[in-house]
């Protein structure tokens, strides 16, 4: 179907599943005394993040270099886009120069899969989160995560079936919702939505998922709480509600983490606002907070991803 | 030769089809357990001896060799597993998948690890399985064990311990499982 990964909605679920398998195989190389195959070697990677990024880019950054990829950084703030040239020019002149795949975050939904119908199959796109759009390998690594945690890997045949997850927060902004909720529906989990309705996104009904606005009516009925970002600016301009009000009905306050059976899970993509989102004593001492594996498995899935596309030589189908 | 390898090899797909029987499940046995006493001959007992099977077709034997062992030394010898794939220098060239678990717990630092695999052919896996052991420590000596050395190598590499030599043309494909060694082609 196509040599780039912009949405796991262009994946059907076979693909999905063999990419968190081929994540197995990653998280035993990266636990390895040399945690670095030769895979890539030869290739390169072009970096291009115009927004801001630590987590996300150190992991493709790490991800490429296990691989033996070279890394190419384009400094997005520097670049002749300063100077008026067009996305779509640079974009030919980093494939110009040999690059064999692009990695690429921007503010703009859309704008990954717009580059990659531009080049074609000449070089991968990889959409390291557009907008309010996709985040997909944040998807893939998330659900990874809760793959591992339940059955231990992902295996041949991953599968969350059965298991009641609830997404809580920003669901409006948040292209990890979305990408989160693509790849656990994929997998045959229960999904939930919880946030207030100024959060909700408009198009909610056509999402595989229940939706409430009530974190303490569904809690008890979850396996799995994810947590999601929230930016502080959104609160203020269409919450309704205050900030204390949001943690009082949405935050993982130590109340609200003891009513629950201690084997729920809690996942975070990070970066966490403590005391927001999740308390401190939450997200420092209670079990099952997985928010530390979910950075590591994301070195994992990126290397799974690069060397899909890089060294496999046939297309996701 | 596994499943996953006979779908990766040209032409893809299709079938193994067996023309002769090359050894049969005794035959195999008998071959392994002379390579066991050759094994234990060359190092003078199994001290530091590691097996190491190839994925996939390497793993069985592996395994039988171990119990092997056992029973004539009464030593238990570490068997790990490798998949080779991430090593190879056919990235990209054709479809390559890292399908099968590499499990090595020990690390092979001033170990003698023996490679074990069913057919010795063009020599690149055993290339790319060298360049891997190098990730997991720096054994003392790296040796080769392999039921059938069927010819045709494109690597200065052979074979220590080697149960049969078997002539065979490039495009033949040789079955080897503890039950017996078959000879045949694959057929669309």
């Amino acid at each position: 179907m196509t040599n780039h990964l912009i949405d796991l909605k262009d994946l059907d679920n076979s693909a999905i599943r063999e990419l968190l398998h081929l994540t197995d195989r990653f998280v035993e190389v990266c636990q390895r005394p040399i945690p670095k195959v030769p895979a890539l070697r030869g290739r390169t990677i072009a970096m291009v993040f115009f927004e801001d990024s630590t987590r996300t880019r150190m992991s493709f950054d790490l991800a490429a270099h296990r691989l033996s990829a070279d890394v190419l950084e384009f400094p997005t703030h520097t670049s002749s886009l300063s100077k008026g040239e067009t996305l779509q020019d640079t974009v030919e002149t980093i494939s110009a120069l040999g690059v064999d795949a692009l990695v690429i975050r921007h503010s703009s939904g859309g704008l990954p899969r717009e580059i990659a119908d531009g080049v074609g199959e000449t070089i991968a796109v990889i959409n390291a989160g557009d907008g309010l759009n996709a985040h997909p390998t944040q998807g893939l690594l998330d659900a990874y995560t809760l793959c591992q945690h339940f059955n231990g890997s992902a295996g041949i045949n991953a599968s969350l079936e059965g298991i009641r997850i609830g997404i809580v927060g920003d669901i409006k902004h948040s292209r990890v919702a979305r990408s989160d909720v693509t790849a656990y529906s994929s997998l045959g989990a229960k999904i939930t939505v919880v946030a207030p309705a100024s959060l909700q996104p408009d198009d909610i009904e056509d999402w595989p998922v229940e939706v409430s606005d009530d974190l303490d009516d569904v809690l008890p009925e979850l396996d799995v709480v994810g947590l999601l970002r929230i930016q502080n600016e959104r609160i203020d301009e269409e919450l309704v509600l205050s900030l204390d009000e949001y943690i009082e009905r949405f935050g993982m306050t130590e109340v609200r983490a003891n009513s629950m059976r201690s084997e729920v899970v809690i996942t975070h993509p990070g970066p966490v606002n403590r005391g927001i989102e999740i308390a401190d004593a939450v997200l420092d001492k209670r079990p099952n907070v997985l928010v530390q594996k979910q950075v590591t498995n994301g070195v994992a899935v990126r290397m799974a991803v690069l060397f899909r596309l890089l060294g496999l030589g046939i297309e996701i189908d | 030769m596994a499943d996953r390898e006979r779908r990766m090899t040209p032409p893809y797909g299709g079938v193994f089809v067996a023309r002769t029987t090359v050894l049969d499940a005794s035959q195999v046995r008998r071959a392994l357990t002379r390579i066991s006493h050759e094994i234990i001959e060359r190092n003078q007992g199994l001290d530091d001896v590691v097996l190491v099977a190839l994925q996939t077709g390497g793993v069985e034997i592996a395994r039988l060799v171990a119990r092997i062992l056992f029973e004539i030394d009464g030593v238990d010898v570490p068997v790990g597993t490798l998949d080779v794939a991430l090593y190879r220098d056919d990235i990209a060239l054709r479809p390559v998948m890292p399908e099968a678990e590499t499990d090595i717990e020990i690390d092979l630092g001033g170990k003698v690890v023996v490679l074990v695999d069913d057919v010795l052919f063009t020599g690149r896996t055993i290339r790319a399985a060298l360049d891997a052991l190098t990730d997991f420590g720096r054994p003392r000596a790296v040796q080769l064990a392999v039921v059938i050395d069927r010819g045709h190598r494109e690597l200065p590499i052979r074979p220590d311990f080697v149960g049969k030599n078997l002539p065979t043309r490039r495009d033949e494909l040789v079955d080897v499982n503890p039950e017996g060694v078959l000879l045949g082609e694959m057929r669309k």
